[in-house]
């Protein structure tokens, strides 16, 4: 089935330039191999579309629970260049946790 | 064991969080972060205007107020406040807080070193673009070498009640204290490298402590009254993120790990002046309500490189709103857009970028924002960015007539036509270590 990603996990987002960083973190630890299987930099990179110009890399934290994404070319810009209100991508990590992915109830309740 | 806490996460941080920290609770150290990137340009211009200037003018007045506490609790400031004038930063506390010895760190500003490193055959490329530094040699605002925490252990070592540097990094102000006070050396990578990520958990304040926290934020408690992170570190490299009792705000897992991959490349390479940390060796354990113990951290040398942030200018920008209403409040924002970018088309008028938001439907999440058929009012906010001032300005004056002279239901101009903004463009770059010497010197 389809859920949304926040029902597993939170974020925390910023900026690098014109590189935003995400940070997508497990609830529980037991939850974190359903985000390596599901939130792929690919799935990343085609869920922002047009938003992101550059590429999507990935980075695995276990002993968080966490994976940490780069999207690069992703904030018009970035720093003063940038014309976009959220020119940091402070909200770019609650967006990405509106993703669907797929997951068996069982795989989240337990 | 020593407690270090942080009061200020960047400049325009609350007022109140560095007194309270002192007042409410036993501290050590109280280290405040001051500078952002876009801030040393500014802090550059003001000290063209008036060489006195060129440092965060709110933090001597802070000194000011605290001086007497200071004292009585035996509490040391190491702050990056000098911007590129620490010397008159001193000099200002030394007048309206003459009881405190201060010391400076100096040789981070390599603004006036340049020409000699690019003589030199030093082409301090771009590191996103691979550009060399000449292209934009004519329009540079500021140039500082980020430098680590080991000067800010010798200046403490001077026994100055402050410390204050210009560009050092965030992580420093932190890692400098442990430095000093347990002996660590320059080759301890994984003692460092624990200090290091201590100070990346605090290096922006209350954001660890339950403050723009995604897990549970509906339920974190007074938030009015959030405490800032305080670490209680260990001579063998352990600490604990906590904060004084009674404040408000959380300290749990969830702020923690949250902050640890604020503004994170790759976690096993964190490179700065004192060591590369590894964050995927970070061991979290919750030992108490409000209480995070960290542990296990590896690291490994420090770089030969030292970063360099160099800022230019790089133009014009404005940004400019109106607000539509319902009914149809987004096709008539959109049309007001269409006939904006037709009479800067018919100006023979031209931008780098004309970027366009429906603030109230995409401006945060663009594309990815869930649509909203019949919102109640939109904004229109249109940026435009290029190198010609007067295109940039005359565009200021294309959205206000739109009112009378567009789609219906146009407001909201009150505020008149938007400021024409400089834009200040960073050049990262890297310049060898042996090129920096930092100097301390005690100001009288």
């Amino acid at each position: 089935m389809k859920v949304a990603l926040h029902r597993i996990a939170h974020a925390r987002s910023g900026d690098k330039g014109d590189t935003c960083n995400i940070g997508i973190i497990a609830y529980h630890e037991r939850h974190y191999a359903i985000l390596v299987r599901e939130v792929t930099p690919e799935r990343v990179k085609t869920f922002f579309g047009s938003f992101v110009k550059g590429a999507v890399e990935r980075f695995e934290l276990p002993n968080l629970g966490a994976l940490n994404f780069l999207l690069h070319q992703a904030l018009g810009g970035g720093g003063t260049l940038s014309l976009r209100t959220d020119a940091q991508g402070k909200t770019m990590g609650a967006a990405l946790l509106r993703m669907e992915i797929d997951a068996q109830e069982s795989e989240i309740t337990n | 064991m020593i407690r270090i806490a942080n009061g200020q996460g960047f400049w325009g941080d609350w007022l109140e969080a560095p007194v309270r920290l002192i007042e409410q609770g036993p501290i050590d150290y109280l280290v405040l972060d001051y500078l952002a990137e876009v801030t040393m340009s500014i802090l550059q211009k003001q000290k063209e205007a008036d060489p006195k200037l060129g440092y965060a003018r709110d933090f001597p007045p802070l000194l000011a107020r605290i001086e007497k506490l200071m004292r009585e609790r035996n509490v040391k400031v190491i702050a990056n406040a000098g911007g590129v004038n620490p010397i008159a930063c001193a000099r200002e506390v030394r007048r309206i807080a003459p009881s405190l010895k201060v010391a400076v760190v100096l040789g981070d500003d390599v603004f006036g070193r340049l020409d000699e490193f690019i003589a030199q055959g030093r082409e301090m490329r771009n590191m996103d673009t691979g550009e060399p530094l000449i292209t934009v040699r004519s329009r540079i605002l500021s140039a500082n070498a980020y430098i680590g925490a080991f000067p800010l252990a010798e200046a403490l070592e001077t026994g100055a009640d402050v410390v204050i540097a210009g560009r050092c990094t965030d992580t420093a102000l932190a890692l400098g204290p442990m430095i000093q006070r347990f002996g660590w050396k320059a080759d301890d990578w994984n003692k460092l490298a624990a200090g290091t990520i201590a100070g990346h958990i605090v290096e922006c304040g209350s954001q660890c402590t339950g403050g723009n926290c995604q897990a549970d934020w509906q339920h974190i408690p007074d938030l009015a009254n959030i405490g800032y992170p305080i670490i209680e570190a260990e001579p063998d490299g352990k600490f604990a993120i906590t904060k004084h009792p009674g404040t408000g705000g959380r300290i749990s897992l969830d702020s923690v790990k949250e902050q640890l991959l604020y503004e994170l490349g790759d976690p096993k390479n964190y490179i700065t002046p004192d060591c590369v940390a590894d964050f995927t060796s970070i061991r979290l354990k919750s030992e108490s309500p409000d209480r995070v113990r960290v542990s296990g951290i590896q690291g490994t040398a420090r770089p030969d490189l030292l970063k360099l942030s160099i800022s230019y200018a790089d133009g014009y920008r404005a940004i400019g709103t109106l607000v539509y209403s319902a009914p149809e409040a987004l096709k008539k924002a959109s049309a007001a857009d269409s006939i904006v970018r037709a009479r800067l088309r018919q100006l023979g008028l031209s931008f780098d970028e004309i970027y366009t938001e429906f603030f109230g439907v995409n401006a945060c999440h663009g594309p990815v924002a869930v649509p909203n058929p019949d919102p109640p009012e939109v904004q229109l906010r249109i940026g435009v960015r290029g190198p010609d001032r007067k295109a940039v300005d005359r565009f200021t004056r294309e959205l206000v007539p739109l009112v009378l002279s567009g789609p219906p239901t146009g407001t909201g101009f009150g505020e008149g036509r938007p400021p024409v903004r400089e834009v200040v463009a960073f050049w990262p770059a890297l310049i060898a270590r042996d090129l920096i010497q930092t100097r301390v010197e005690v100001v009288e």
